[in-house]
């Protein structure tokens, strides 16, 4: 994240293919992950893995590392207000049960 | 505003950066809905925890591990033919967007199976087996055909869309200046990705 946006300004062939195995691996990870029994924590090896491979096809393949500054600001101020409303959500849904 | 119009530009107007803005908010406007759709899944996981488990190794880990592959690999092929675009490469272009048309299909074809092969079995909300089950494992069900059921329909609305941007390149009307209506259609076919990565893992893997 500290890179400059000129030395992402441009992903190459390469680049692309490179993240594409590294997602590929991911998913190996993820289902091997399955395997094993994690028991409570299984929930949140996956979706911190889901969450990574995500992060690399909203930077990379979507190219949100190369947009501009305020560009991304937009992108990310709409994701965190989604997040913060799924997690009143389940807030409400944890202490209003009873 | 009437000095705006006095010197309206005789050149075509043109934002990229606007447009593919516009493409961003609608994309999150769809994490909005299918995130409601995974709120819904986590609240009945926690509380039929053990139907859930037992419904859903009744998926095939297989087939949903085969699909999340030619997922990302479609969504590569898009950002490559993109990159294409933008070197003038316009044959490579049009070849990377047709592969990735094949591996929607592909996906297209294995969800057919797999939802044939339910079906077949009496797996199908509302069927006499189904209405059998324990609610868990009803709602597993019915979350499963709404929530892959909405996602495939994504994926046939991102088919459409790089179809008629084959259709464009072919013509002309997308090239190596003027390529803003690709990069919008790659990125919906990401979002299309992203959403089956946390699909994946929660409905074939660990519930």
């Amino acid at each position: 994240m500290a890179n400059s946006e000129q030395e992402h300004a441009h992903i190459g062939y390469g680049g692309y293919t490179l993240i594409w195995l590294g997602l590929l691996a991911l998913t190996a990870l993820t289902v091997t992950a399955a395997g094993v029994n994690l028991g409570n924590v299984a929930v949140a090896v996956t979706i911190l893995i889901a969450t990574v491979k995500s992060y690399l096809v909203a930077t990379i393949f979507m190219h949100l590392k190369i947009e501009s500054r305020l560009f991304r600001v937009v992108v990310y101020a709409a994701i965190f207000f989604i997040v913060v409303s799924i997690i009143l959500l389940f807030s409400d849904y944890t202490f209003l049960r009873e | 505003m009437a000095t705006e119009n006095a010197i309206a530009h005789h050149d075509e107007h043109r934002d990229d950066e606007g447009s593919r803005i516009g493409m961003w908010l609608f994309l999150v406007t769809e994490l909005l809905l299918f995130g409601g759709m995974f709120f819904v899944f986590a609240v009945y996981k926690y509380v039929h925890y053990d139907a859930f488990h037992l419904a859903s190794k009744e998926l095939s880990a297989l087939v949903g591990t085969i699909n999340t592959i030619v997922l990302l690999t479609s969504s590569l092929t898009i950002a490559l033919s993109i990159k294409a675009m933008e070197d003038g490469r316009k044959t490579l272009s049009l070849v990377l967007q047709s592969t990735t048309l094949v591996f929607a299909l592909v996906f297209l074809v294995n969800k057919y199976f797999e939802w044939s092969a339910k079906i077949s079995h009496g797996t199908y909300p509302g069927s006499e087996e189904m209405m059998s089950r324990p609610n868990g494992e009803i709602l597993f069900f019915g979350l499963y055909y709404v929530m892959t059921g909405l996602h495939a329909l994504h994926v046939i609305v991102g088919l459409i869309i790089i179809a008629v941007m084959i259709l464009f390149t072919v013509r002309g009307s997308i090239d190596r200046d003027r390529h803003v209506h690709l990069v919008n259609a790659g990125l919906y076919w990401h979002l299309v990705d992203v959403i089956w990565i946390f699909l994946f893992p929660l409905f074939y893997l660990i519930a």
